[in-house]
């Protein structure tokens, strides 16, 4: 790759975004750029529109206007199988398992999608050992492999929220979007979280929406504040851990929640 | 140290892995168990040689509702209308017999099958993008319309008299049809046999996983890349196909068929017989079609009110007991509606 020459396409942008629900303006103008390998959070306090966001990026909403560019191609008006296909994973706030499902299964179902081995309806799901491995080796990463066999419904939820992250992760993505990977989990578990993200390919661009701001500060080298739909501010963790505004909106208010 | 510890770890991650993919690589044999419903079957043929009518029925609507829980069971699609499929089925074979003069059964039900599949699939197109009661309401006025059109072309398909004396040729050229039906009854029974091997060999196949995932989560499936609609109208033209053989049979082994295929009660017959056997474990269709057959039966001797009532009463205690069965599946459908 000559990066000299050709001008660094960025992993994901966002241009006047906007979003509303009737009256409610869910996101107004919102423009975020993330270069390729970025690790960005996007904070602010709650009904801020994050995960609505999250719904726009990856298609689970239409944006009222705006546009959505992955990797220098346009995609607002692609379905969400079509995003994800381009390179495009998420994971959810509240978990999104398949939860009759086995572990392996549900990671299973990811990679099938991934590599249209789930088109095919004459052959055995038990026979598809590249899948199978494949899907092994992220339940191994996870540490996980020795729940594999369990349905998920009958995991605590921490390791539910591992299950999450598996899922996205196979799908191989280009661009992650972490919903808020680590709430609920307990403090106990959620190191393993924080290691998975920690450890991944910085080929990988992530997106997290974080409450915890120790995390945030650890994980991302920059960070967006929404507060009401709109880009409060942008900038390093060092920038938004001083600016007065975003301690008087957010961190402020995290600390009463926090110990009230 | 170290190295001692880490290679113990990687080797229970081994040890682990293997034993994972088996289990998945096992999960589709074939059990002894699974003889079961078909040893009991030819022993029916043995001790019951003058209730063979009664028997082709039963197998015939075993594959009905054996149709009917790949879209339910599986991908976890509730309709009202899969009657139509059914009915478009024996209509397929009929019509090919009288209007074609094309009487080899095995090549009618090939012919009612694609025919049947095809509908499905185009109907699927447009019915699978609905879910919940929109879909129930669509389902149920197919059907209506379907029976009502196959009025309007009365001249074609004999309206509510049907078409009757429909001859079949002999099975293979040499096996005639005796009034007794011991021919039809192993017809039906050989039919079954082989579409309950391409069912189940589908429900465990990626595309049945995936099926269940849509079922599970269907929310979760569009995150992870799945042509949720696509992979569901395959399903539902599967379906429809194997609906459509049944419908078949029923015509053939009835040598009559009436626009009585498309009524509301089949399609709420099937799924009653479904839900009372459990959706989405295979065997649900032959436990309770066998069991709605058998009581209809015996009841009804009694007296049909208490055939009626007795069926509700069943119909009653199996969804209220069993939570975590059918009706917790059904439940959970719609927990999944956008």
């Amino acid at each position: 790759m000559n990066t000299t020459t050709a001008p660094l396409v960025p992993a994901l942008e966002v241009k006047d975004l906007q979003k509303s629900f009737g009256a409610i303006c869910a996101a107004d103008n919102i423009n975020i750029t993330l270069p390729s390998g970025a690790r960005h959070a996007l904070i602010g306090p709650n009904g801020a529109g994050k995960t609505t966001l999250i719904n726009l990026i990856t298609g689970a909403l239409r944006p009222s206007g705006g546009k959505v560019i992955l990797g220098g191609e346009e995609i607002t008006s692609l379905s969400q199988a079509g995003r994800t296909r381009r390179g495009m994973a998420r994971t959810f706030q509240v978990n999104q398992l398949f939860r009759g499902l086995t572990v392996l299964e549900n990671v299973y179902l990811s990679i099938g999608e991934r590599t249209s081995a789930c088109n095919g309806l004459w052959r055995s799901a038990g026979r598809e050992a590249a899948v199978i491995d494949e899907a092994l080796d992220h339940l191994q990463s996870l540490e996980l492999v020795a729940d594999a066999c369990k349905p998920v419904r009958e995991l605590p939820y921490g390791r539910q929220r591992l299950v999450e992250i598996a899922i996205a992760l196979a799908q191989r993505p280009r661009l992650l979007l972490l919903d808020e990977p680590a709430a609920g989990v307990p403090s106990s578990e959620s190191h393993l979280i924080l290691d998975a993200i920690a450890k991944l390919d910085s080929n990988i661009t992530v997106l997290i929406i974080e409450h915890d701001m120790d995390v945030v500060f650890r994980l991302a080298d920059r960070i967006t504040v929404l507060v009401a739909g709109r880009v409060l501010t942008e900038g390093t963790p060092q920038e938004i851990s001083a600016d007065d505004r975003v301690r008087s909106v957010y961190l402020g208010e995290r600390r009463e929640v926090g110990r009230g | 140290m170290d190295a001692n510890k880490s290679s113990s770890i990687s080797s229970t991650n081994a040890v682990a892995r293997a034993r994972a993919a088996d289990l998945l690589a096992r999960r589709d044999r074939y059990r002894i168990v699974e003889a079961l419903p078909w040893i009991a079957a030819i022993a029916a043929y043995f001790a019951f040689p003058n209730q063979m009518v009664l028997g082709s029925q039963t197998l015939i609507l075993i594959l009905f509702a054996l149709s009917l829980d790949l879209i339910l069971g599986y991908a976890g699609i509730v309709t009202l209308g899969h009657a139509a499929y059914f009915g478009v089925g024996a209509y397929a074979a009929a019509l090919l017999i009288t209007d074609v003069g094309w009487s080899e059964p095995i090549s009618g039900l090939v012919c009612a099958a694609v025919v049947s599949a095809i509908a499905g699939f185009l109907s699927g197109l447009i019915l699978l993008r609905y879910r919940g009661l929109t879909l129930l309401v669509l389902t149920l006025s197919t059907t209506i319309m379907l029976q009502q059109l196959g009025n309007l072309f009365r001249d074609f398909t004999g309206g509510y008299d049907g078409i009757p004396n429909l001859n079949i040729a002999p099975l293979f050229g040499y096996f005639d049809y005796d009034l007794y039906g011991h021919t039809y009854y192993l017809y039906c029974l050989a039919v079954l046999l082989v579409s309950f091997c391409v069912m189940r060999r589908i429900v465990y196949s990626p595309f049945g996983q995936a099926l269940v995932g849509i079922r599970e989560n269907v929310a979760r499936m569009h995150a992870i890349g799945s042509p949720v609609h696509w992979r569901l109208v395959v399903a539902y033209a599967i379906s429809a196909g194997l609906a459509g053989i049944a419908g078949a049979l029923f015509a053939q082994t009835n040598t009559l068929v009436t626009l009585g295929v498309f009524d509301f009660d089949q399609s709420a017959a099937v799924l009653m017989m479904l839900i009372l056997g459990g959706a989405g474990w295979l065997y649900g269709a032959f436990v309770g079609a066998a069991l709605y057959m058998v009581l209809q039966n015996e009841l009804a001797k009694i007296s049909p009110p208490f055939w009626q009532f007795g069926i509700g009463l069943l119909l009653v205690a199996v969804v209220l007991l069993t939570r975590r069965g059918a009706f917790a599946r059904l439940a959970k459908i719609d927990q999944h509606l956008p």
